[in-house]
């Protein structure tokens, strides 16, 4: 589903951000993503999400190599990939419906069918009871269920997190874990940035570590600059 | 459902929600409708003005005539004569005679100053031959020879084209239009910069939102598409606006009018906007509106990308 082939990614300036990156990650699977701060994680992710274009080296996304595609078609390509951001980008003079709602209304879908999928959605992270709450008046976790509910509402086939239990206590994370490890279980594939090796040690799933821009575990071994 | 309608209903869900932010927030929205509808009204109502101008002159079109004042020592036989000879002329079509008597009789009728004439010794009066060319003769460079050949008659000591203000007012109205459309082209820029402005300001207080819209996978036209209805709707309101001041301000001078033409003894009354100029003008305060909100959105949105 995730495929990096020698990727790397170079801001101008500086050093490499990422380099050599290669790693796959098959359809349905759960992976973490570690790694010191300022290791290349949220470079990596956003790479998949068409944020940044690689400097060499291919991204490929459900078999499209997403690294030259043009402008315009990016949006298809980040309806796919839902992302869940540690601060949150929850719209707040917006209710909690609407934000949920905002990638179905984005894609066009039909009035009626909206309604019935935000709060399927609302309902899988526990938040159904509050979908006419304006954001600021929940709390963080709460917050950050909106936004996995929003990420989720469209039934991408990939789900992307960065530091989505980085503001919350321990219990709540493991509560956000068993959410991500329920949407894999229906096929979803999940690539998770986070720091918190305690949790991720707990969850037992496939670990990608970065160390100054390069996979230093968990990634490719058949690829000559591959490093394990 | 399907994907045309879904479009369709797409496209009137974003109206008339661009329409209800208009209404939700009217302070700071009435502001740039009330400068596109004054900046607009300022050349319509000319314009509709110097129309006026030109309906009250347009029955004077094509009535070139030339007023013979005889030396007074000429008697009303000598007069008649001369009026025969000129009728014969091939580019006269007829000629009026005003006797000595009947000018005073019409001066002391129509004046208000008959008491004056009182006072006077004899008819200070006179005689006059009104002539009319004809209609192929009716232009500038013959009339004018016309008159040449006039002023060499002994008889006539003044021969006056009474034409030559309607030729003036003629091209003071030309110079008028042409500064209208000057007026019309630099308001309208000012308005397009308006609208553009305005919806500038707007991009930037929803950059958050376009941020995040454009993450989730917002297209170019999907974020456009709120800005470029707001832009229409500043341009319709902005457009009913002008065409309701031009109405009104046409409304309160046709009293005023109406009276001046009843002591000039006509029925002239003021027109205002027809129907299709009404359009005219709300289509090209549309266009105005779309056209600046294009500009600032094109110019704009991409700059705004989620890191």
């Amino acid at each position: 589903m995730i495929e990096f082939h020698n990727v790397s990614k170079r801001y101008p300036g500086t050093a490499d951000a990422l380099s050599q990156v290669s790693f796959k990650l098959e359809s349905g699977e759960m992976a973490f993503l570690t790694g010191h701060s300022g290791a290349g994680k949220s470079t990596l992710l956003k790479l998949i999400a068409v944020l940044i274009r690689p400097t060499n080296g291919q991204v490929l996304v459900n078999n499209e190599n997403i690294g030259h595609i043009h402008r315009r078609r990016i949006p298809y390509v980040r309806r796919h990939v839902g992302i869940i951001f540690q601060d949150h980008k929850l719209l707040f003079d917006r209710t909690v419906f609407d934000n949920v709602a905002l990638p179905l209304v984005i894609a066009g879908v039909p009035h009626q069918e909206i309604g019935r999928r935000v709060r399927a959605s609302l309902d899988k992270v526990g938040l159904l009871n509050k979908e006419k709450a304006l954001p600021v008046t929940l709390s963080g976790g709460q917050q950050q269920r909106v936004g996995i509910a929003r990420a989720v509402v469209n039934k991408p086939p990939i789900l992307l997190a960065d530091e989505p239990t980085g503001n919350l206590d321990p219990e709540l994370s493991c509560e956000i874990m068993d959410l991500f490890s329920q949407f894999q279980q229906v096929g979803v594939t999940v690539l998770i940035a986070s720091h918190d090796l305690d949790l991720i040690g707990r969850m037992g799933n496939r670990v990608l570590t970065l160390k100054d821009g390069r996979m230093i575990a968990g990634g490719m071994h058949n690829e000559p600059q591959g490093f394990m | 459902m399907s994907a045309i309608s879904v479009y369709i209903a797409r496209h009137l869900q974003v109206m008339l929600s661009t329409l209800g932010q208009l209404v939700r927030d009217p302070m700071s929205n009435m502001m740039t409708i009330a400068v596109m509808g004054i900046a607009l009204a300022l050349p319509t109502g000319l314009h509709v003005m110097l129309q006026n101008v030109q309906n009250v002159t347009a029955q004077w079109d094509g009535a070139a005539q030339i007023s013979l004042f005889l030396k007074q020592s000429v008697t009303d036989r000598q007069a008649d004569q001369l009026a025969r000879l000129i009728e014969q002329r091939q580019d006269v079509k007829s000629v009026t005679r005003i006797t000595r008597a009947e000018a005073l009789e019409e001066f002391r009728l129509h004046s208000g100053f008959g008491d004056a004439l009182e006072s006077l010794e004899g008819n200070p009066f006179p005689p006059v031959i009104v002539v009319f060319p004809t209609e192929e003769s009716d232009n500038l460079l013959t009339v004018q020879t016309m008159l040449g050949d006039f002023r060499n008659k002994p008889e006539i000591e003044l021969a006056q084209l009474d034409m030559q203000w309607l030729k003036r007012l003629y091209a003071i109205m030309d110079f008028g239009r042409r500064g209208i459309w000057v007026l019309a082209v630099l308001l309208s820029i000012s308005v397009l910069l308006v609208v553009g402005n305005t919806i500038r300001l707007a991009i930037q207080n929803r950059r958050e939102e376009i941020e995040v819209i454009k993450l989730i996978g917002g297209t170019d036209a999907f974020i456009r598409r709120p800005f470029l209805y707001t832009g229409f709707w500043y341009g319709l309101t902005g457009g009913m606006l002008s065409w309701l001041l031009v109405t009104l301000s046409i409304w309160l001078l046709s009293g005023p009018v109406n009276d001046l033409a009843t002591l000039y003894d006509s029925n002239y009354s003021l027109t205002s906007l027809d129907s299709l100029q009404s359009l005219i003008l709300l289509c090209l305060s549309v266009s105005l509106g779309l056209a600046g909100s294009w500009l600032a959105v094109s110019r704009h949105l991409s700059a705004i990308e989620p890191k």
